[in-house]
């Protein structure tokens, strides 16, 4: 992390913790996700999956949104907003858009069933492994984002 | 060279990240299994390993910085009393044998909070650099 903060400006002291906290956030909260997901398979315990669907929509998602304020904010402190044609840039926010899009899906995908949950029918296994497949995407394109950020490749 | 060991660094100060999250979600009343714990733990150790060696490394490979600078011999501390504080909590969060969710005494729960307050404190050190 000691280089994230190459960036010495203090002003972008908060925006570089908050992108980087909620970062963390959103990669803690998908492992957990993740990991309740597969637990959920083998046993077909329903409350591994509500607390898979509930990691995404409490943890993830505000992870996201505070990770994707931060770097708003660095970006704009930095005069970065305007800049095009930087590679590592260009890699943190197509990962990041991607993430997004995947994320609402999983989302939408657990929010579903989570609903058929509360009305006391089974949820679907294929859900499960449809987000399961998701979340690991994710969490190997956060992987490709963090080796951009700290490498920063031209 | 360099590269590759900030690379390190911070990958595994993700994994510490998720661990984080992950004690936290126990804590909180999410179900505790033995896999959920045992990835968990595994997250926490190489997040901790990892962030020790390659933030040592980096110290030493860089020229701007001291191994004895205030601010990475805060992050030290800070990286000791998490641990502690971390063990305290992994001690008596223990799984359930249907993996669902546990009690969890006041004590183990104040342990891990203060383990969440040590590694945001650490990460705020490892952003501000006070004094570097």
């Amino acid at each position: 992390m000691s280089v994230l903060a190459l960036i010495r400006d203090h002003n972008t002291i908060l925006p570089l913790f908050l992108h980087i906290a909620g970062a963390m956030v959103l990669v803690g909260a998908l492992a957990l996700a993740g990991v309740y997901l597969i637990a959920s398979w083998r046993s077909g315990s329903v409350a591994l999956l509500r607390s898979a669907y509930m990691a995404l929509f409490y943890a993830a998602l505000p992870g996201y949104v505070v990770f994707r304020i931060g770097a708003a904010w660095i970006a704009d402190k930095e005069g970065l907003t305007d800049v095009s044609n930087v590679t590592w840039l260009d890699i943190g926010y197509t990962v990041s858009d991607f993430g997004a899009l995947l994320l609402i899906i999983s989302l939408v995908i657990g929010g579903i069933s989570v609903r058929r949950m509360n009305r006391g029918e089974t949820p679907s296994p294929v859900a499960a492994r449809i987000v399961t497949g998701l979340v690991s995407l994710v969490l190997i394109a956060y992987l490709v984002a963090v080796w951009a950020m700290t490498t920063k490749p031209t | 060279m360099y590269h590759a060991l900030l690379f390190f660094h911070v990958l595994t100060a993700f994994l510490l990240g998720a661990a984080v999250v992950m004690f936290s979600s126990f804590v909180l009343g999410g179900p505790i299994n033995r896999p959920s714990k045992l990835v968990a733990e595994i997250l926490w150790g190489v997040g901790g390993v990892g962030t020790l060696v390659f933030g040592v490394w980096l110290a030493l490979n860089r020229p701007e910085y001291e191994i004895c600078d205030g601010w990475i011999i805060a992050a030290l501390v800070l990286w000791i009393v998490a641990n502690g504080a971390g063990a305290r909590a992994s001690r008596d969060l223990q799984p359930s044998a249907d993996g669902s969710a546990i009690t969890v005494d006041r004590r183990a729960a104040f342990a891990h909070w203060m383990r969440v307050l040590w590694v945001v404190l650490l990460l705020l050190d490892m952003v501000w650099k006070p004094g570097a």
